[in-house]
């Protein structure tokens, strides 16, 4: 490990290169950066992070122009099943803590294992390319401009977050419509609903949220989803949900019989969907992403919000619904998700499909580069801060391992590059943008308690 | 001590531990020295008082923060008369978690047993195990021989009782001995009956140093289940003779404790450096870049 820098005896394209030696580069300091440098630190390797916003957190913090969190953002997976498993939550928050909450856990995570003065605040990743050796180069420039700079790593996490590039769908006739229409990531307060005409579309966890915010705020609310789903409760039986849901996993009791009992706690709680004027499920538990809401069906019950089918197109003065009616909201949010971007790599080295998605071993580990990975690129049923802390120690040990034991790694390396595609999932998973990297918790951790067995270097 | 880590905890995710009220007494060091803070842990009757006692002011006035805590059903945190070592282990990674920086665990007696399991789910900057009661049918055994009394009525769920002349040398007046264990509580039940079988704890996260310390004349741990724990972490134990088990009450408790921060000041003398070093040179090499935000760049 080169902790000095050398004056620049390498040069790319004219420019200099400083080589940072033995050193890895993390890209991003949300939640999945912020355990990626402090995993490889305690892994002996030096960290560079580098971070765009101007303060840790990513994604949770409200202050980032990329944060999708809107002021009511509270947690869907409960405290145990969300945190950083060796730094837990405090016992004295709530079993589902608030957005603001969750930025100042990952502060004082941070402070505590002293990730700050690892973290390179306000400077961009521009480009990211390999070199000779497994090696990379890393140029970067600061977010408000600025001359660029390469420096070379001996490896890549990139941790970049998958939720600030909105997915927005074209309608035919948008560009006529008088109203508004906006994507989720502009909303964040509830003062942009109030005494408006609302339509909300999409029924993942932030556009039931939404319909919520809507019901309470807004003159009128209409929820459009192109199918029908299952709406967890946060709480069964006086238990987080999560937390029940667990214990039958703990069981290891067999899909078949999880379904049956998940069904059948959902109809003594939640009941019959249709008697709402929400369309049946087309599917079963388990096999689209959970969406955790306990109010929605409250205020479909009070009538403050209208269920409607999927948009079909804009008029001037309103919207056209698929079953042929109109309606006349003067707000449309459209709740429609996010897609993963890497703007600094090449499709290539990370196997980008068509439809750019990255094709990764584990959604972690390229299959044609060693020394490069992805942090936090999940989907899971539970909180993703366990997961992420368990995925980048398996990226640490990865990366020892072919210092310590060239023949073991040669091993490792051999399947992860042959490695077909595969769900991580119990339940066979709906094919959509939202769906392809959705885990299971528990298999993808199964999965990852396998890797990390066989990543272990002997002390 | 190496070890697979395990990482499904299904049962912890599904079940986890009640909160409760927890004491925690700490002294600071006069001026802060970017020293890691240390965490006492008392072990099963003993509450934050007994470190409050010496250790913890020696330990602050050595430039280390202090802090000591009581397990629940201890000394000033909450009750809990059913309560498992898990829920200890909980205790103390919640309250590790909660200190500003990265801590050192220190745990006596059965509490060595609470941070040897804590460090498997805390990555401490280091461990130390103070006259380590770890448990087992031989300790068992061991206690019921030298004191039958104090002994028995914990296998039927009473108080596990340890005498004055085994907590203490004689060179404690017997009045200030008699002032301790009359502060002395109980452990619950449930954990009382784990002493004797219990899963031996996982291999540490992070790997961080580990030191045993102890007495040979401890009339509690055995010389030789202190060497055992110390080379199950790699290592020798540090004994001080003429002690009893109560390490940070008896008459000499200034040896230890100097001993334990003496071998921190080595261990961490090594690795204090800051990880941006080299970019002090760089700068002076190129045209700074900085953002318009002048408060956004930390180097």
């Amino acid at each position: 490990m080169s902790e000095t820098i050398s004056p620049p005896s390498l040069w790319r394209d004219g420019r200099p290169v400083y080589d940072r030696g033995g050193t890895v580069c993390v890209i991003g300091a949300g939640a999945s950066g912020l355990a990626a440098i402090k995993n490889l630190k305690e892994h002996g390797f030096g960290v560079d992070c580098y971070e765009r916003e101007t303060g840790v957190g990513g994604a949770w913090n409200w202050r980032h122009d990329r944060s999708p969190v809107y002021a009511s953002t509270h947690l869907i997976s409960s405290k145990p099943l969300t945190q950083y498993p060796d730094f837990p939550m405090p016992d004295t928050w709530p079993d589902y803590p608030h957005h603001s909450q969750l930025l100042s856990y990952l502060e004082r995570y941070a402070d505590h294992f002293d990730l700050r003065s690892h973290i390179w605040f306000g400077t961009e990743v521009v480009r990211v390319e390999p070199v000779e050796g497994g090696r990379w180069d890393v140029t970067t420039r600061g977010a408000r401009g600025g001359a660029e700079r390469t420096q070379r790593y001996a490896a890549v996490v990139v941790a970049n977050g998958h939720n600030w590039w909105p997915k927005t769908p074209a309608y035919e006739g948008q560009e006529q419509f008088r109203g508004e229409v906006v994507h989720a990531s502009a909303y964040s307060d509830p003062a942009q609903l109030r005494g408006r005409k609302v339509l909300v579309v999409g029924a993942g966890n932030t556009g039931c949220d939404l319909a919520v915010e809507a019901a309470q705020q807004a003159a009128k609310c209409w929820h459009s989803t192109r199918r029908g789903y299952w709406y967890t409760p946060k709480y069964v039986m006086g238990r987080p949900a999560d937390q029940v849901n667990d214990l039958t996993l703990a069981l290891r009791l067999p899909l078949r019989l999880r379904q049956w009992l998940f069904h059948r706690v959902l109809r003594m709680t939640v009941g019959d969907l249709s008697r709402f004027g929400l369309p049946r499920p087309d599917h079963k538990v388990y096999e689209t992403h959970p969406i955790v809401n306990s109010q929605l069906i409250y205020y479909l019950g009070h009538g403050r919000i209208t269920p409607v089918p999927d948009v079909a197109r804009f008029t001037r003065t309103g919207v056209e619904l698929t079953d042929g009616s109109t309606i006349d909201p003067d707000l449309v949010l459209l709740a429609t998700g996010y897609l993963p971007r890497f703007e600094f790599l090449a499709p290539e080295i990370l196997n980008l499909d068509a439809d750019g998605r990255p094709r990764l071993h584990m959604h972690t580990f390229s299959r044609t580069h060693p020394t490069i990975a992805v942090a936090g690129l999940l989907q899971p049923d539970s909180g993703l801060f366990t997961l992420v802390h368990w995925q980048t120690v398996a990226i640490a040990r990865w990366l020892r391992l072919r210092e310590s034991d060239p023949q073991r790694a040669a091993a490792f390396w051999n399947a992860v590059a042959s490695s077909p595609d595969r769900r991580w999932t119990q339940a066979k998973v709906k094919d959509s943008t939202r769906h392809w990297f959705e885990v299971g918790h528990t298999v993808y951790l199964r999965a990852l308690q396998k890797t990390l067995d066989e990543l272990e270097v002997a002390a | 001590m190496a070890g697979r880590t395990r990482i499904m905890r299904a049962r912890e995710w599904a079940y986890p531990v009640p909160p409760v009220r927890r004491e925690v007494l700490s002294a600071q060091p006069e001026a802060d020295e970017g020293r890691p803070p240390v965490l006492f842990v008392p072990g099963f009757g003993h509450g934050a008082w007994a470190f409050a006692q010496f250790w913890l002011g020696h330990t602050a006035a050595r430039g280390f923060p202090a802090y000591a805590m009581s397990l629940r059903g201890h000394g000033a945190s909450g009750s809990a008369p059913h309560t498992t070592l898990r829920a200890y282990v909980h205790d103390v990674v919640q309250v590790a978690a909660g200190l500003p920086r990265q801590a050192v665990l220190v745990g006596h007696g059965a509490g060595a047993l609470v941070v040897a399991k804590a460090l498997a789910r805390y990555p401490a900057r280091a461990g130390v195990l103070a006259a380590p009661v770890l448990g087992g049918f031989g300790s068992f055994a061991a206690a019921l021989w030298r004191n039958p009394l104090g002994t028995i009525p914990a296998v039927f769920g009473g108080p596990l009782r340890l005498g004055r002349r085994q907590l203490f040398s004689r060179e404690l007046p017997a009045e200030t001995a008699r002032q301790y264990t009359s502060r002395l509580g109980r452990a619950a039940p449930l954990a009382q009956w784990q002493l004797l079988a219990h899963r031996p704890a996982e291999a540490p996260v992070g790997a961080p140093p580990v030191l045993v310390v102890g007495s040979p004349d401890d009339r509690v741990v055995s010389v030789s289940t202190l060497q055992r724990t110390a080379a199950r972490y790699g290592g020798a134990p540090l004994l001080f003779p003429g002690m009893g088990h109560d390490l940070m009450l008896d008459a000499r408790w200034r040896e230890p404790i100097d001993a334990i921060l003496d071998w921190l000041e080595k261990a961490f003398a090594a690795t204090e450096r800051s990880p941006l070093i080299g970019y002090e040179r760089l700068d002076d090499l190129l045209p700074p870049v900085r953002p318009a935000d002048p408060g956004a760049w930390v180097a």
